[in-house]
């Protein structure tokens, strides 16, 4: 369902991910565990397209999200420009002109409101990003329909089913975001992003700053999502607890690239799984 | 109590609520777009006034060219836009964040246009005449335009609100100034949402210019007088962009329309700047702000 071939991910010069691969079966959850700093958050990142790659690339079903080697927005851009022209120009102050040109009139490219490929795959996935991330001063409610976004007009949102999952959440609907609870706050990140009905939640480290009961409560509440509604699920974590009772199978990531993969035996052995967290 | 003076005290009313009508209208008309630039975007927008001078040029100069007035408008606001929108695609998309570096930016441009508006058009422009008649009662009359003005500022904020709570490009709009790294996640185009927020501030502008052209003397200078009322405003009012100009307006409307009845309109005026140092004294954060502390409190109290 989701695969990464080779996927590298630097910040100006400095290289954050190199020759990552991994690969997420429909219905699965999955787990990426590491310590802080290691490049978790740029991974998930990568994987809905939210970022420029310079390595390899991230499928999404039949989708490219990402693809390092194509040129990937619009004809503006000088690589799109016929080879000839471009070989011809090569090395002249005027080398760069077309890519310019497409700085300068960026306008035409805004006004053409076709959803690029990796916006369309984006709606199949959901996307909790880290320290949960709402909207603060959005209600609930207009929090939840921002989860729509995504995938247009053209979506079913199930509000009910959210509602259903967290009941909190329709009683505080009229409640500004920024005034919930921590664990309120995470309820409504994943209820935002399970509005549109993804196919796979992308979760980053849900557990982050949630007291260790609501951890649980999570967990189980994620749990249900998988079997209930089908939805693959891929999070990254640093919480013990959540890795151990939630992940199927769980990559261990350090210094940027994929170090380990643990099946289900490896997993509930406690030193196996802290070798690769700070605990 | 003698039987004129009832006359006298609803003449006294009526005279000073006429007055507050065409302050309302003047401030709100002139804030609505600078708030909407500032209050969504954080970007001081100094050229605000210049953007009002651009909606009135284009009024004025397609009335002259045979454009009946409303059609003229039109057309003033059309030209505003399309200015703002190139202005922001080359300039201002480049200054996001960049408080500083962003009023340096527009003041430039605000001077740039003055002086080609002086080059291209002169120093005068003839005046668009309208005649509506006026209202009047006893020895005091308004002109029925300056009260369909104010009715106007009334709609545009009534238009701003829906827009802003009710529709979904409100709502990313919102989202976007909060949060646009969340937002793209979404899958909201974010450059698109400042493209069009900061298109509507320009727009409002223009509207602004267009509707005054017939009530003031157009000339390079315009802008000028619209820039200082619409920064008392935005200051008075705070943060919150529609609640915080409709209050700020009212506000100073109110006050103008005191002093102006006490001791004519330069006091009014006068007294404007007055109540802003003032109010900024008291409510460093604009009516708005007040209001939200006094609300956090509340809750705490709860
Ligand atoms: N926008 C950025 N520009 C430059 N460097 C960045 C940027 N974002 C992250 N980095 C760097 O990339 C590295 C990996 O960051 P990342 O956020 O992916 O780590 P993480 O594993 O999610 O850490 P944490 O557990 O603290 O969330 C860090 O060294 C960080 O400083
Ligand atoms: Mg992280």
């Amino acid at each position: 369902m989701l695969e990464t071939e080779h996927l590298g991910v630097s910040y100006g010069k400095t290289p954050i991910l190199r020759d990552v691969n991994i690969s997420i079966e429909q219905g699965e959850i999955v787990g990426i565990m590491g310590k802080n700093g290691v490049g978790k958050t740029t991974l998930v990142k990568a994987l809905i397209g939210l970022l420029d790659i310079n390595e390899g690339r991230v499928t999404f079903d039949d989708t490219v999200v990402a693809d390092a080697t194509a040129n990937r927005e619009s004809f503006w851009r000088a690589e799109s420009f016929p080879q000839e022209v471009a070989s011809t120009l090569a090395g002249t102050p005027i080398s760069n002109a077309p890519g310019r040109l497409g700085e300068f009139f960026p306008l035409a490219a805004e006004l053409t409101p076709d959803a690029t490929a990796d916006q369309r795959a984006r709606a199949g996935m959901g996307y909790i990003p880290q320290g949960r991330d709402v909207f603060p001063e959005l209600t609930v409610e207009e929090n939840l329909e921002m989860g729509e976004t995504i995938n247009g007009d053209a979506g079913e949102f199930q509000y009910d089913a959210v509602y259903e999952f967290f009941p909190i959440l329709e009683e505080r609907r009229t409640q500004d975001a920024g005034t919930l609870s921590g664990g309120q706050q995470q309820m409504l990140a994943i209820g935002r992003a399970l509005i549109g009905n993804p196919d796979l939640l992308l979760l980053d480290e849900p557990s982050e700053g949630v007291q260790p009961s609501i951890v649980q409560d999570l967990t189980r509440d994620l749990e249900q999502v998988n079997e209930e509604l089908g939805t693959t699920i891929l999070f990254v974590e640093q919480n013990l607890h959540v890795v151990q009772n939630l992940a199927e199978r769980c990559y261990a990531i350090d210094k940027g690239t994929i170090v380990d993969e643990l099946g289900p035996e490896r997993l509930a052995s406690r030193d196996a799984v802290t070798k690769y967290l700070a605990v | 109590m003698s039987t004129d003076t009832i006359p006298d005290a609803v003449y006294v009313v009526l005279r000073i609520f006429f007055e507050f009508t065409h302050s309302f209208g003047l401030l709100v008309l002139a804030t609505v777009g600078l708030a909407v630039i500032f209050g969504m975007m954080g970007i001081i927008n100094l050229a605000h006034g210049e953007f009002i001078l651009i909606g009135a040029y284009g009024t004025t100069l397609s009335f002259h060219a045979g454009l009946p007035l409303p059609l003229a408008m039109v057309t003033g606001v059309a030209v505003t836009t399309v200015v703002g929108l190139i202005l922001e695609r080359t300039v201002i998309r480049h200054l996001y964040d960049r408080l500083l570096d962003s009023m340096v930016a527009t003041f430039g441009l605000s001077l740039v246009i003055i002086q080609l508006t002086r080059i291209l058009f002169g120093n005068t422009t003839n005046n668009v005449s309208l005649s509506m008649g006026s209202i009047s009662y006893g020895p005091y009359s308004s002109g029925t335009y300056r009260i369909l003005l104010a009715v106007i500022a009334l709609v545009v904020l009534a238009v701003l609100y829906w827009v802003f709570t009710r529709t979904k490009f409100g709502l990313r709009a919102r989202a976007t100034m909060q949060d646009a790294e969340t937002a793209r996640a979404m899958g909201v185009n974010t450059d698109r949402m400042y493209m069009l927020t900061f298109g509507l501030g320009a727009a409002l502008a223009g509207l602004t210019g267009a509707l005054f052209t017939p009530a003031f003397t157009v000339d390079p200078e315009i802008g000028s007088e619209f820039l200082v009322e619409s920064f008392v405003t935005v200051v008075v009012g705070g943060p919150s962009v529609l609640i915080g100009t409709s209050l700020g307006g009212a506000l100073l409307g109110t006050i103008d329309a005191m002093f102006t009845w006490i001791g004519g309109s330069f006091l009014g005026e006068i007294m404007i700047l007055i109540a802003a140092i003032i109010a900024i004294r008291i409510m460093p954060e604009g009516i708005t702000g007040l209001l939200e502390d006094w609300r956090q409190k509340r809750r705490e109290d709860e």
